[in-house]
């Protein structure tokens, strides 16, 4: 649980930010997202031509996985880790003072329905608190909690639901 | 208790009237191994045998009914009445596929003596008669075999629509009557139907009576429908959506096939929960990430009060059946754990003092018993009493949870999913913790609601 940025997960990660993203442009007014939605993505990292600057394809690649900040089980607490990809998303957001985003909170499957959708709103807000203690508008950033209803990892063991218990950014196109 | 009088018949006689049954399909024994060599204090009654033929019919004539004509109609009806009994765990009966069809004068003067033959104890026999504007005309009666005499009768006129009501009457009728508990069979669950791979389920509000039948789909899964509860009068259920991309609780209206927000509001709002009486809604609201209870008219319009002023997750709710008290879930201690307070919000105290977290709080209809999920490394469905005692467990699965009372308190219906694969199901135990099976729905289910027993 201490280690959340391993080299060997970025991968897995920024995979993850790129089936995020494909859903992100139609996130806020229509949720969920249709099914196959997260299947074709023209966010590739690395291909010849970068994201446009400001988008949320670019937020991606930049915070190379740091859009997604990961909490311990039952907690919301933001630790050292998160400050640290909060920060960065701060930097970008900062960058961008036109760009709205949503903190999207998530839990793993291990809790009960209604709890996990409170305890997923209470991960999102303190994602958003620590940016708004970063000098970010507070009207620029909403919240939305998704329970354990979208999990990233599709395992039941405790690796997938360390991936799972997440708030992730989603920049607004 | 009247059944008292029959166990030793049951035991002895139960064998040669399953016996009977064999020429149908017969069903896997592990369907049923609920029962098998179950050692309890209801073990001498639960084997009573019971034969229900079809019901009878004065003439043979045509209906508006999908079940055919009233001679057919009254297949079905002995057939409904036969899985009800079956279901619960407490009868053997045997359906009319292998009895035997009394004819309409035999109704109200059976022939003892070829049941007496049959080895049943009981007898339920009835009749189906075509009404007025197409209306049917259900009578239903019960016998003591053994005794030659009538314990029960009732009847009722429904609409060709609502005839399977009828038969699920009647079972109730036989039910309470051999088991002095109250009815529950005539009355109808929520859910939400789920399709689809883990990371994108398709989530679905959907109806459906208590043993399944007249299933319907009430949204389109467009937007992800979560944790129903079905009014008291069943016009209308609450549930939980993600309509315009943020989680909402909507009163959708049954007759009108329209919905409404509970409470207008930018933040979001889960967990909604009935008063017994119909008037209230709980619900629970997160301000800047802090969770509390709110009640609010359900006539809409009203100003919600806000029961809970904890600084952590307090959130559900379940009203005692006299509408005075209230348990519900918070984590103010440090993890989930349950507590009671007075309908207004006061004297809240917490009453979970064992190992693990304590969620899903459900008062049961009959005040004894509070249903909940416990945590501690799986997820079980458990009762303990409201001041916190007597902890049972009903189940022993990777994850049961949401637990809902049947109308009668006696059952306590449930969601159980799959590790790995996510998949999940509705499922049913009894409060002895016997008898646990899962319910026929179309695809996978979870968040039951099972509604109060209907007029």
């Amino acid at each position: 649980m201490s280690a959340k940025f391993r080299p060997g997960s970025l991968a897995l990660a920024l995979l993850a930010s790129a089936a995020l993203s494909a859903c992100a442009s139609k996130a806020p007014k229509q949720l969920p997202p249709d099914p196959g939605g997260a299947v074709a993505t023209d966010t590739t990292p690395g291909a010849m031509q970068g994201p446009a600057p400001g988008s949320h394809a670019d937020f991606v690649a930049t915070l190379m996985g740091q859009d997604t900040i990961l909490f311990d089980t039952d907690r919301f607490e933001i630790d050292s880790a998160d400050m640290t990809a909060l920060a960065a998303q701060a930097q970008w957001l900062q960058k961008y003072p036109g760009k709205k985003a949503t903190l999207e909170g998530h839990c793993d499957e291990r809790g009960t329905r209604d709890y996990n959708l409170a305890l997923g709103e209470r991960r999102a807000n303190a994602a958003k608190n620590y940016l708004i203690s970063l000098g970010i508008d507070a009207a620029r950033i909403s919240t939305v909690s998704y329970g354990k209803e979208r999990p990233l990892a599709l395992g039941s063991d405790e690796s997938s639901w360390a991936r799972n218990r997440r708030a992730v950014t989603v920049t607004i196109d | 208790m009247m059944f008292r009088s029959f166990p030793l018949f049951a035991l002895v006689l139960a064998a040669p009237v399953l016996a009977q049954q064999t020429s149908p399909p017969a069903p896997a024994p592990t369907e049923e191994g609920g029962l098998s060599g179950s050692v309890s204090d209801e073990s001498d009654w639960q084997d009573l045998g019971i034969a229900i033929p079809s019901f009878a019919t004065n003439a043979d004539v045509p209906t508006q009914t999908s079940a055919g004509s009233t001679a057919a109609l009254g297949r079905s009806v002995a057939q409904i009445i036969t899985a009800d009994l079956k279901n619960n765990g407490l009868f053997k009966p045997v359906g009319p596929d292998a009895l035997p069809q009394p004819g309409f004068a035999q109704i109200q003067a059976p022939d003892f003596a070829t049941w007496k033959g049959r080895s049943a104890e009981m007898l339920v026999q009835g009749y189906v008669r075509a009404a007025e504007g197409g209306q049917l005309t259900v009578g239903c009666y019960l016998y003591d075999v053994a005794l030659s005499q009538q314990l029960a009768k009732a009847g009722w006129t429904v609409a060709p629509g609502e005839w399977r009501r009828a038969a699920h009457k009647c079972a109730d009728m036989v039910y309470s009557r051999l088991s002095g508990e109250s009815p529950f069979f005539d009355s109808k669950v929520a859910y939400i139907a789920e399709t689809g791979p883990k990371n994108r389920r398709m989530k679905r509000l959907a109806i459906m009576d208590s043993d399944g039948a007249n299933h319907r789909y009430l949204t389109t899964g467009q937007a992800t429908a979560l944790t129903p509860r079905y009014s008291p009068d069943y016009k209308s259920i609450l549930y939980l959506s993600y309509l315009n991309g943020n989680p909402r609780i909507y009163v959708y209206d049954l007759s009108s096939a329209s919905q409404r927000l509970i409470t207008q509001s930018r933040n979001p709002t889960f967990a909604p929960r009935w008063s017994p009486d119909g008037k209230w809604v709980l619900y629970s609201m997160a301000t800047g990430g802090n969770t509390d209870i709110y009640r609010i008219s359900a006539a809409g319009g009203g100003t919600p009060v806000k029961l809970t002023d904890s600084p952590g997750i307090d959130i559900g709710g379940s009203f005692s059946p006299d509408g005075s008290k209230i348990v519900f879930e918070s984590d103010r201690s440090g993890s989930q754990q349950v507590y009671v307070m007075n309908s207004d919000g006061s004297g809240q105290r917490r009453i979970s003092f064992f190992g693990g977290r304590a969620a899903t709080p459900e008062w049961s209809p009959r005040g004894d018993q509070i249903a909940f999920t416990h945590i501690g490394g799986n997820f079980r469905i458990a009762v303990m009493s409201p001041g916190g005692g007597d902890l049972r467990h009903l189940t022993d699965s990777w994850q049961d949870e949401a637990p809902t009372w049947s109308p009668n308190g006696r059952i306590v219906q449930f969601f159980r999913t799959a590790r790995g694969s996510g998949r999940t199901g509705i499922w049913q135990v009894d409060l002895t913790g016997r008898n646990e099976r899962r319910l026929a729905t179309p695809g996978d289910g979870s968040d039951p609601a099972w509604g109060p027993v209907r007029p």
